[in-house]
């Protein structure tokens, strides 16, 4: 091993093939110009074109390669060698906490539930109008940093609760996304929508452990908006202004 | 290694099938799951995967909000004249004057727009745009989400499908087109890509919403699945191209790495300069000066590049220029913009310029359709409705984009002809007009491609001959193009299609095979980047984004037409352009100044 190599230690598994997964490691000359770990991938499959990963937009913007590099979760595309290599070597294993599929490419089916549960699509059954419904810019600022959201589940399958009770607790991901709703003034059914996360599991599972909030690529705070929904909860449910300013 | 046949793998049968997860298909299956046919979206990626999510700047159309006296004719005259005369006017007119109901339904689903003080959806000027027909000066007619608005819509319409139970076939690839002796299509062969499964998918009715392939050219700013899958399938199923030589090439792509910067940058005031730090677009386009058509500022800044005036070390790059606009306003309306900026030119752009350069966009051409989504074939001389075979957004040529698409207009596109073929197909299975079936040969015939790279057992690399390729593609067909290079291109890309159709696939697994892909894909590139070589070196003029050294003006006695590929004799015709709207006045081809 030279200064001038790059040592990548990766996560293999293919079911027909393997029984255990296990570690390969691969050496690459060093390139002369900081690449993104994305295009470090590209050169490995040029070796060895039985690696898989999933890859789409190469810009970090859907969502398509979290991975974990060594150790944390992040989007391959957007993180520069130079911001993870340690003596030379990068580890590169799938999102934790999710069934493998094969080598770097996890079902997220489970996550994908989680999201559909907290039911991601504005309900107002008001008769639209002719125009578009209006909204102040201070209201559409609310959704900021939340709408955001790729998807990538970097931050759920870095939640320890997540991993935990996947199929109870909604996870970072799918809770930021039920908070992009309930903050919408456009939005009709915030009591429904709270009704069904009040349980003790879909939003209290969250401890504020936090690692979501240091690995989203897209630099969200899911816990900034558990947080939130969670005083929305504590109040009064009958006391809830909705947006049409009704007082229920 | 399995041969597939029509006995060994199982039908699944649908009334309607989307080849395409992106804007344009999701539009049409969210207006299909509504009417309860049985629908179902094919998507190589999990549907918010999909390259509309990388849309930046807008979707422009005449809503009347940055402007109450605003006039979807002024779009539609914009658009005429920047599609260099050869968009049809027909469809051009329905893009525009249907665009208002198709944006405010995306609002309406929840889209969240950025606004104006007023509450009302906010627009930005973008390039192209004016007021009165080119006599008011410049407009500002994106309807913007900040500069994520193609995220913005993608996961709108994903959330409105969930919402509506669409059936999503994610992460199955679709392979080839099966159709009947009678040219009629009733489905696709395609396998599941986590598991390898095989199926005949069979429909009444199957929509091409494939989007561009971006990657036939080395430098891009299109996502690595933009492979003209559907428009590839066609092509093979014997179906024509329209209007294939022309490529749009984004003035900004960021130089080095190929990401889009917003045209919006433009639109809020940002402009280029070259090494002297001279604003050069006011030398080119007096007028509007930054905000010209894409071809147009394209074309400047590579003669800018070619005659010494580049930017770096190489003078090989221009540097758009947005400090001046400070802090506040990057953050609110260009925030992806900057973090982009930061993370692939090392810039930011509050402080610095950004290093672009003119970079692979935007397909104009595709398989031609009518305002409803129908593809048509050329028989005759006459256009000729093909059963079953639809195409929307980037892989069709309706043709609204004609010779230029202007900034804006692709997001428009995508929700107004999703929702127009969605609304076709309902009625056309509703009233009973979409039964047709296959036998055993057809089916056996579409699964031929993929049993013979199953069964290769030696053969040329993918990642290599894909290479060799977008090189081909970005030295001889690329901003500016002359006949003897294209000749040179043309041998090349001969030699290319005996190793395409020669590719060794090593690793035969099953689960999640990401080189059998990558595999088909580069078959798909290759078939588009043919039609693509042999469009743009028949016309033999000047026009939009194609720009011939040899033929450097617009030759409207001869070429006032669409190109029409046909690949069974690998030759080029002339389709008349319409200039029949219904409602207002056709617009008469002009010079085009900006």
């Amino acid at each position: 091993m030279t200064k001038d190599t790059l040592e990548i230690n990766m996560y293999r598994y293919n079911p027909e093939q393997d029984k255990f997964p296990y570690i390969k490691s691969y050496s690459i000359k060093k390139p002369i110009k900081d690449i993104m770990v994305l295009d470090l991938l590209h050169l490995l499959k040029e070796q060895d074109e039985s690696i898989s990963y999933r890859r789409s937009c190469r810009e970090g913007v859907c969502g398509s390669d979290g991975m974990n590099i060594n150790g944390k979760n992040g989007l391959a595309c957007i993180t520069p060698i130079s911001s993870v290599l340690k003596n030379n070597k990068i580890e590169l294993r799938p999102l934790p906490g999710l069934p493998v599929i094969r080598d770097l490419v996890v079902d997220m089916t489970e996550f994908y539930a989680q999201y559909e549960k907290i039911k991601p699509f504005l309900q107002n059954s008001t008769t639209a109008p002719e125009q578009e419904r209006l909204q102040s810019p201070e209201d559409r600022d609310k959704l900021d940093g939340l709408y955001e959201c790729i998807l990538c589940a970097c931050c759920s399958t870095s939640c320890p609760s997540f991993w935990w009770n996947p199929d109870k607790f909604l996870g970072p991901a799918a809770l930021l996304q039920a908070y992009r709703f309930l903050a919408d003034t456009r939005d009709l059914k915030t009591n429904e929508r709270l009704d069904e996360l009040s349980d003790p599991f879909s939003v209290y599972r969250c401890h504020g452990i936090m690692n979501c909030v240091s690995v989203c690529p897209k630099g969200l705070n899911p816990n900034k908006a558990i947080g939130e929904i969670k005083t929305m909860l504590l109040k009064d449910k009958d006391k809830i202004i909705t947006s049409d300013g009704v007082m229920n | 290694m399995t041969n597939y046949n029509s006995s060994n793998i199982k039908t699944l049968e649908f009334d309607a099938l989307i080849i395409g997860g992106g804007g344009s298909g999701m539009r049409a299956s969210l207006e299909l799951a509504k009417s309860g046919l049985k629908t179902a979206v094919v998507s190589k990626v999990f549907p918010t995967r999909s390259h509309t999510v990388s849309a930046q700047g807008g979707i422009t159309c005449a809503i009347q909000s940055a402007d109450p006296n605003d006039d979807w004719r002024w779009h539609m005259y914009d658009t005429v004249k920047g599609a260099d005369f050869i968009g049809d006017q027909d469809a051009i007119e329905y893009l525009c004057s249907e665009g208002p109901k198709a944006v405010f339904e995306l609002e309406h689903m929840g889209l969240p727009f950025s606004r104006f003080d007023n509450g009302r959806i906010y627009q930005r000027p973008f390039g192209g745009q004016s007021k009165d027909f080119g006599k008011g000066g410049q407009a500002a007619r994106t309807c913007a989400a900040a500069d994520r608005t193609g995220h913005a819509l993608l996961h709108t319409l994903y959330q409105n499908n969930v919402k509506e139970g669409t059936d999503f076939l994610n992460e199955w690839f679709a392979v080839d087109i099966v159709k009947n002796d009678k040219n009629e299509v009733t489905g696709v062969i395609a396998f599941s890509i986590e598991y390898g499964e095989v199926a005949y998918l069979k429909a009444q009715s199957t929509v091409m919403a494939t989007g561009g392939a971006g990657r036939i050219y080395a430098s891009t700013t299109n996502a690595l699945i933009n492979t003209g899958d559907g428009l590839a399938m066609a092509l093979r199923a014997g179906f024509p191209a329209q209007d294939m030589e022309m490529w749009q090439f984004h003035p900004t792509g960021i130089y080095g790495a190929g990401s889009l910067v917003t045209e919006g940058c433009r639109g809020e005031g940002g402009y280029l300069v070259n090494k002297d730090g001279e604003r050069f677009m006011e030398r080119y386009a007096p007028n509007v000066k930054d905000l010209a058509g894409r071809d147009v500022v394209a074309r400047s800044m590579v003669l800018e590049i070619l005659e010494g005036r580049g930017c770096g070390e190489n003078k090989d790059h221009i540097y758009l220029k947005l400090d001046h606009l400070g802090a506040d306003v990057l953050n609110a309306k260009l925030p992806g913009i900057c973090e982009l900026s930061r993370t692939f030119a090392h810039v930011d752009p509050i402080f610095e310029p950004i290093p672009v350069v003119p970079t692979c966009h935007y397909m104009m051409g595709g398989t031609p359709t009518n305002i409803n989504g129908q593809a048509f074939n050329r028989i005759n001389e006459i256009d000729s409705i093909v059963p079953g075979l639809f195409a929307a957004g980037e892989a069709a040529c309706v043709s609204v984009h004609g010779a230029n698409r202007l900034g804006g207009n692709s997001l428009l596109d995508l929700v107004v002809f999703g929702r127009a073929t969605g609304m076709f197909i309902q009625e056309e299975i509703k009233s009973g007009g979409g039964v047709k079936s296959a036998n055993v040969d057809d089916i056996d015939g579409a699964l031929e491609r993929l049993n013979k790279l199953n069964e290769s057992n030696s053969g040329y690399d993918t990642s290599q001959v894909k290479k060799q390729l977008q090189d081909c593609m970005q030295s001889y067909f690329g901003v500016f193009r002359r006949g003897e290079f294209m000749e040179k291109g043309l041998n090349e890309l001969n030699e290319i299609r005996e190793k395409v159709n020669n590719l060794h696939l090593k690793d035969k697994s099953n689960a999640f095979n990401t080189s059998r892909v990558e595999a088909i894909e580069l078959q798909n590139l290759f078939e588009v980047a043919e039609a693509t070589a042999i469009a743009a070196y028949s016309r033999d003029e000047s026009r939009g984004a194609h720009a011939r050294d040899d033929y450097p003006d617009r030759d409207d006695e001869n070429w006032l037409f669409h190109s029409l590929y046909d690949p069974q004799s690998k030759s080029i015709s002339k389709r008349d352009v319409n200039f029949s709207p219904s409602e207002v006045e056709a617009f008469p081809p002009i010079v085009r100044t900006y």
